[in-house]
């Protein structure tokens, strides 16, 4: 078991910047009181997170993970999580075996 | 709170993070077979997981990686993949009425894309609890941690995640939580322009910024919207 000083100095710099993210935002939120113009734009970052974090996938990525995106969208109105979800694995599983 | 209470919501946050657990286990386990790869040992591997708990930020320092490690090099990496994080905070900040200034610190720094994305999709049923979120945070963080020591020791045994299509349950789970979040043609224009912007940053910019463009165009959509309740008022 090694631990280098240069390695462990990269993951501390890397843990000051990740708790730095984490904190920063909640903490300025806590600051000032939010005019609803304000509620509303951080009431759209979840959804544009996800959609920013999907995108490429459904897109750009091939036929089999576009298709499994649909899939697990469709599957999502009438299915909870697990199985909607479930559903997309294994859709893009099935596609990329036959070559797609 | 009453113990049966928080008991339950402790296992209902931890029945609801199950799937994307498992589907952590092969991403993590890759990441310490390439963090091998780089010649960081199993204890520098799990410290990174451990302190740093950030994937994206781990995979493009992996992608970094000199000898010796550049700490500015490194961090300042870090700072940028997770700016997103600010936002993130900033949002869940909001469901945290229940809980204690020590919990909400906690909760903060293990913020991942995925807990998150489960905390705030609850929050928009149920008061969100301390009990439920450590459902959520604990197995994944444990499960992140051990699956990169894992990948590190015993790394070039396991094959590429993607033929089993595991790789596609993150996108699967987010999807399914994006239906939820529709709330009519206001959502649709804060989609939209986070779709093009993420698509965009995409194909024009290597590594993650794609998200952090993504979140920031469809905050900025919902800002210049027409507020059509007050309209309605």
């Amino acid at each position: 078991m090694t631990l280098d000083p240069a390695t462990l100095a990269a993951i501390l710099a890397m843990m000051a910047a990740t708790v730095f993210t984490r904190l920063i935002g909640a903490l300025l939120v806590s600051r000032f009181v939010l005019t609803p113009r304000v509620e509303r734009a951080l009431t759209a970052v979840p959804p544009a997170v996800l959609m920013a974090v999907v995108t490429p996938t459904a897109i750009a990525t091939g036929p089999a993970e576009t298709m499994a995106c649909l899939v697990t969208a469709l599957a999502a109105l009438r299915l909870p999580l697990l199985p909607a979800a479930g559903g997309g694995v294994l859709t893009v599983a099935v596609l990329r075996a036959a070559g797609l | 709170m009453k113990s049966d209470t928080v008991r339950r919501e402790l296992l209902e946050g931890t029945r609801t993070i199950i799937p994307l657990v498992l589907a952590a286990l092969p991403i993590g386990f890759v990441f310490g077979t390439v963090a091998a790869g780089n010649g960081l040992s199993p204890l520098e591997t799990v410290l990174m997981s451990a302190l740093v708990f950030a994937g994206g930020s781990q995979f493009v320092a992996m992608d970094l990686w000199t000898h010796p490690a550049s700490w500015s090099a490194l961090g300042l990496a870090a700072l940028l993949v997770n700016l997103r994080h600010i936002l993130m905070g900033a949002s869940l900040a909001r469901s945290l009425g229940l809980f204690r200034p020590w919990q909400k610190l906690a909760t903060l720094l293990v913020m991942a894309d995925e807990n998150w994305a489960l905390a705030e999709a609850r929050a928009r049923q149920k008061p969100l609890t301390p009990a439920f979120y450590l459902g959520l945070a604990l197995p994944f963080y444990c499960g992140w941690v051990l699956a990169s020591l894992g990948g590190s020791l015993f790394g070039a045994l396991l094959g590429d995640v993607a033929v089993y299509g595991l790789d596609f349950a993150f996108p699967a789970v987010f999807i399914v939580l994006l239906m939820g979040f529709w709330k009519g043609r206001e959502t649709g224009l804060i989609l939209a322009a986070s779709a093009v912007a993420s698509l965009s940053v995409h194909s024009l910019v290597p590594g993650a910024w794609y998200i952090a463009a993504g979140a920031l165009a469809g905050l900025a959509a919902a800002l210049v919207a027409p507020v059509r309740q007050e309209v309605a008022a």
